[in-house]
């Protein structure tokens, strides 16, 4: 049953991924990034992370890929005709990526098969539960650092978006 | 957990190479940050599976603080195009050789 869900939601990430690249519409590239960040929310919940299922719904589908689309439209894109003249060096140099994952793979299946750690006895409290308690204490001040992170991407997404104001008042 | 953790590896392998692909051969910078946005999440699912193979909560935190980089990364990255939409009027990376002329 756990191979079904697995495969299903395999094929559409990685058929949605390589949509995302070969699409030349930047809409329905994003389209195509929306149907992947449900289907990783789906693999997320799978893998007992429901908390994290909701914040990619929340965060990537409803906020990030909104803007994308916004500024998408906003600048009234039209389709590409042709791709970048680096298509050769990237062929190259995604067949070497692709076989050396899968030398590695073949090289630690032997090694990484057998060591499977026991489950958790502490199993009580739910996802979000232990999430929560791991981000308030042992990662209270990355936590922090993230909230100062996301004030500076505000202060500079506005400087950098907006007109001069010596141009405006020119004007 | 049934499914082995390589398959898993497999899969995000595989994101991360077509998001590094796509950035090398699209030519529109918006597509582009779009690639980006797949090499994040290949490493995100494979910080859950870790978490989830090791019965350890850190990998789940770390995929939190990706998302936070991520949106940062977003609203950043897309002002930053909307100004060189406004300079350069194309937003297609052939077009942006202003230090080579």
């Amino acid at each position: 049953m756990d191979h079904i869900f697995f495969f299903y939601f395999a094929a559409v990430i990685a058929t949605t991924s390589v949509l995302v690249v070969a699409l030349r519409n930047p809409v329905y590239s994003a389209l195509a990034l929306l149907i992947m960040f449900f289907h990783v929310a789906g693999l997320y919940v799978t893998l007992h992370a429901e908390f994290l299922a909701a914040v990619q719904i929340v965060v990537y589908a409803g906020a990030i890929l909104v803007l994308y689309l916004f500024v998408v439209m906003l600048l009234s894109i039209k389709s590409e005709e042709r791709y970048h003249n680096q298509l050769p060096v990237a062929g190259l140099l995604g067949v070497m990526l692709c076989t050396e994952i899968i030398l590695l793979l073949i090289q630690s299946r032997t090694a990484a098969s057998a060591q499977a750690v026991p489950a958790d006895p502490v199993t009580g409290s739910g996802n979000t539960e232990m999430v929560g308690e791991a981000l308030y204490s042992t990662y209270l001040f990355p936590f922090e650092v993230a909230s100062l992170i996301l004030l500076v991407a505000m202060i500079g997404a506005i400087i950098l978006a907006k007109k001069d104001i010596n141009e405006q008042v020119q004007q | 957990m049934t499914v082995p953790l390589s398959y898993y590896l497999v899969l995000s392998g595989f994101v991360f190479l077509t998001g590094v692909v796509g950035v090398l051969i699209r030519r529109n910078i918006i597509v582009i940050l779009l690639s980006v946005e797949l090499m994040l999440n290949a490493t995100n699912i494979n910080f859950v599976a870790f978490s989830e193979y090791f019965h350890n909560v850190a990998g789940q935190v770390f995929v939190f603080f990706a998302l936070t980089v991520a949106a940062a990364e977003v609203a950043v990255g897309l002002a930053i195009i909307i100004a060189l939409h406004r300079t350069n009027s194309s937003i297609y990376i052939d077009d942006l050789n202003l230090l080579k002329r």
